[in-house]
Order: structure tokens, then sequence, then C-alpha cells
């Protein structure tokens, strides 16, 4: 469970990130959250795993406090915290299957992951995921050789091989084709719900956030406007998230 | 459309020589400049132009100037060319019989910039880490870092050498570590700025991961500069090649021992061996490293 108490960021310029946020995240929940860009949407997912600190109030998971963690303790917590970019943030230079076993580096001594001396059950695991991801057989190819799609599957498999209890999506599908966009999306989703990962995915398409959504959490302006099912999140709702003014044309036709 | 016409006058005003085909290349120039900047072509123009001319003026004052201060004169140039000539007679023929006596030295002096280089780039590793701003966030490290390097790059290689002469004698040690310093200075400054451009996804990828700091330099870090830092290490390694020859000069080893006492002796036919010899161990050198090189990127 994640817990968000009276969160709220300020960053150095000024710009309001978060105010004043209040939500708890169930386990095995998919979550989707949507906004504006610049509406706190991102601020909201890296700030549970600290890439991005926040300047008030506190974020619990499981009960315990990351917002007050340093060094070890901070590393332990997001071990189990999976992370999935925009731009996939592979090292494009590296072997597919060394980028899924970085994932691992969390459980092991420097000198262990120094020398590259994974035990087999890791290398094993990595290979698993990989196999969940059907991308198995890319596993010794350099990551630069593989598609977008590829990539985006490849930071997914990363993450399950962090056996990562959280899975958090910065807009993991904004520079993906609508073929490759739903195989991601469905991945996400099947990991969800086989192995019960609470999954919070930042999107900006109302139709896949219809589509694949638990719960949507809706931002404007920092705030937290919206917290709901599916059924209760009306046009209206998105209207009142993404502002009246704005295009539907534009938010519904997107991919 | 108009913008671009009435630029086109006024510039026809200001040079009347130019050919036809000069002003068609600079009405594309000035018509695609002035797409974006619709509003404000004129104000964007002028200094942009008047940049460009105190910019050729500054460099060509200083390069006259620099030569005036000096007391450079190009009719000593002149004066000085039949010497050269003269000069380049007595290298040839050259004294191929030298080569026997140049091959062990020769050898040294390879061995002394492969250790050197080996050495200063290992130190100088830890030091470009040290000097990135994408890495060490805190300047309490980082400006030191720097500001050793700075340092070490003021210092000539031939000092270096002669202050490594004095530390442990005259030999190969004193050139060896003499390279090595020099090495760093040059490493590191160029492998610190590679780091500064590397794509910082994989670094965040590797934060978010739970990886300590050493895990994180290793997995997003290293792979990404892996190939500059190889192609620096061998265009450093070439530089020390020649570096070393003229090490032996001051006592530091290698065949610049050699070179310094043919030139003593006036035997410019054996200087032009050790010339041609130092050539063509850094042509090869040179062909190697760029195979490396292709390999590697």
């Amino acid at each position: 469970m994640i817990e968000f108490k009276h969160v709220s960021k300020v960053y150095t310029n000024g710009t309001i990130g978060l105010k004043d946020v209040n939500v708890k995240i169930n386990e095995g929940e998919f979550i989707v959250i949507v906004g504006l860009s610049g509406a706190g949407k991102s601020t909201f997912l890296r700030s549970i795993n600290r890439l991005h600190e926040i300047s008030e109030g506190e974020i619990l998971i499981d009960g315990k406090s990351i917002t007050k963690a340093k060094g070890k303790e901070l590393r332990k917590f997001r071990r189990n915290i999976g992370m999935i970019f925009q731009s996939f943030n592979l090292v494009t230079r590296s072997t597919v299957l060394r980028n899924v076993l970085s994932g691992r580096v969390g459980y092991h001594s420097t000198m262990v992951t120094l020398l590259g001396l994974f035990p087999k059950q890791d290398v094993e695991l990595s290979l698993r995921a990989l196999e969940r991801v059907n991308i198995k057989e890319k596993a010794y190819s350099r990551a630069d050789e593989l598609s977008g799609g590829q990539q985006q599957r490849v930071s997914i498999a990363r993450a399950l091989a962090q056996e990562a209890k959280i899975i958090l999506a910065d807009e993991p599908v904004a520079s993906l084709d609508p073929l490759t966009t739903v195989q991601v999306m469905e991945d996400l989703k099947k990991i969800n719900k086989e192995l019960g990962i609470t999954t919070i995915v930042n999107l900006h398409n109302v139709e896949l956030t219809r589509k694949y959504a638990d719960r949507i959490l809706g931002f404007r302006a920092g705030e937290l406007v919206f917290d709901g099912g599916i059924a209760e999140a009306t046009d209206e709702i998105f209207d009142s998230i993404y502002g009246k003014e704005s295009n539907r044309d534009e938010m519904l036709g997107g991919k | 459309m108009e913008k671009s016409l009435i630029g086109m006058k006024c510039w026809e005003e200001n040079s009347m020589k130019c050919t036809e085909a000069l002003k068609r290349c600079f009405k594309k120039l000035r018509t695609r400049k002035k797409k974006p900047y619709i509003n404000n072509t004129e104000a964007l123009k002028r200094p942009a132009k008047t940049k460009k001319i105190v910019t050729a003026i500054l460099i060509i004052t200083i390069i006259i100037s620099s030569g005036y201060e000096t007391g450079a004169d190009f009719s000593k140039l002149i004066a000085g060319i039949p010497q050269m000539g003269v000069l380049i007679m007595e290298m040839f023929p050259p004294d191929w019989t030298y080569i026997s006596v140049i091959v062990e030295p020769l050898k040294e002096t390879l061995r002394m910039a492969i250790l050197g280089t080996t050495i200063g780039g290992l130190i100088a590793i830890p030091l470009a880490l040290f000097s990135a701003s994408n890495i060490t966030k805190t300047g309490i490290i980082r400006y030191p870092a720097r500001f050793i390097l700075n340092l070490i790059r003021t210092i000539p290689d031939l000092l270096f050498a002669s202050i490594f002469v004095a530390i442990f004698g005259i030999g190969p040690v004193a050139g060896i570590m003499a390279l090595a310093g020099f090495s760093i200075g040059i490493i590191a400054k160029l492998a610190y700025e590679a780091i500064e451009t590397i794509d910082n996804g994989p670094l965040e990828a590797m934060t978010a991961v739970g990886a300590n700091k050493i895990q994180w330099i290793y997995y997003a870090v290293l792979p990404q500069i892996l190939p500059q830092f190889v192609s620096y290490f061998l265009y450093t390694l070439e530089i020390n090649v020649r570096a070393a020859a003229v090490l032996g000069l001051v006592g530091a080893g290698g065949i610049g021992l050699y070179l310094n006492r043919t030139l003593g002796l006036f035997r410019y036919d054996q200087t032009s061996v050790i010339i041609i010899a130092t050539l063509l161990a850094v042509i090869i050198i040179d062909g190697l490293s760029t195979v490396l090189r292709e390999k590697l990127l």
C-alpha cells in the first residue's frame, strides 16, 4: 500500500509540482494518472521512489516512510519499485540480458555486481522475465538493435527481474506506435493481474485510460482533482481535468 | 517574401562585385533564415554581422600583433631557407647501419609509452568521474578535482620528465612516470567532457533500481563512455610515442637519448634514421588504433 500524507512539492524555480496530495493506493491496483502536461503527474509518480524529493508531507510504503529513508534503506525501498520510462532508459550498448540483470544489483554486494557474478537463479529469473514479455530470443542482442516497443518490453522485464511489488510507468507508450502501444499496455495489465503487482501509469490518452484503468487519479495544477473508477470518470470529469476549453478531438483522437 | 526582397536590394547595393551565382546562394540563405523570425528580422541580422566583423578584426589583430611583438620576420624566414636545405642534404642519405643501434631504444620508447599511458589512463578514470558535474554533484569534490586536472595540464611533459629524473634518477622509470602524468591531464579532461554529455536516462533508471553509487557508475556510466575512453586512450598513446622520443633529451630513457647524441655529433644522417623509425612506429600505432576504434564504436 502506498500512502500520500499532505504531500506538497514546490520546485526551486517556484513552480508548484504537487499541492497537499492525500491518497491511498492499495495493493494490486492498476492506477492510471491523467492530467495536462505540467499538472503534476510525473512529479507524483517520481516522488513515490524519490527520483523527485517532496517539499512537505510524507509518503508511506507498506506503512514505512520512504521520505525519511536514507542510504541503504532508501535503496532497499527502491529495489522493490520498478520503473518504466517514456524513453526506455536502457543502456543501449549493453546486451538485453545485461540490462535486465541490472535490475538485480540492489540485491547483491558491490563486488558481486562489478565482477558480474550474478547467481544462476538471477539469470534464470531474468530470462523468465523476458519470456513473459515475449522477447526471450533477443536476450543476447544488443539493446540498440531492438525496436522501440521491444526496448520498452525489456525495461518491463527489468522491473520484473527486480521482483518489484510496485511498478511505476511514466508515460510508457508516449513514444510508441499504436500497435506496440497496445502490446505494452497489455503486458503491463497482464503482469498486474497475474502477479498482483501494484501498477501506476501516467497516460495522455483517454481511450487507453478507460480501457486499462481500475482506478483513475486526475491532476490539475498539482492538485488531486479526481479519484475514482472508470464508471465515475465521465466525459464531464475528463473535461474538468483537462480544462473545459481543451479540444476534445485532440484528446480522443490522439492514438 | 516582401522582407526578403528588401533584404536582397540592400545587399545588392552593398556589394556590386559578386557573381550571379553567389547572389542566388545568398538569397536562399536569407529566405531560409528569415522564416522563423518574420517579426524582427532586421533587428536580429545586424548584430550578427557586427559580431562577425569584430571577431575577424580581433583575430587578425591578435595574429599580427603576436608576430610584431615576437619579432617574427618573413625576411629571416626566407634567408633561412638555404640553411634548411643544407640540413636536409646532410640528413640524406640516411645511415641505415644505425638501425641496429636504435632498435632496442625504440622498443624501450614504445614500452615507456604503453606503460605511461596505461598508468595515466587508470588514474584518469576516478579523476574524470570526480570532475563530471552529472556524476559528482557536490562542488566540494568537483572543483578541487578540476583544479588538479588544470594544474597537471599546465606542466609540460619535459618539465614532468626533469622532475621525475630528479626523483627516480636517469632512466626509463622517470620517463614512464612523466608520460603517466602527462596522460592523466589529457585523458581525464577529454573523458570528463564526454561523461557530461552521456544520456541521463540510464542513470535515472539505475537510481530507480536501487543501485549504490559504484554500481550506478559501473552499469549506467561506464558502458556509455567506454568507446570514447578507449579512443582517447589510443590517441594519447600516439602522442606519447612522440613525446617519449623527446624525453630522452633530459635523460628519461628511450630513443631520445640517441636523438640528442646524434644531434650533438652533427650526425644528421643518423638523426634522419631515428626520425624515420619513430614515424614508422607512429604510423603503425595509428593504423592499429583506427582499426580498434572502428571495432568498438
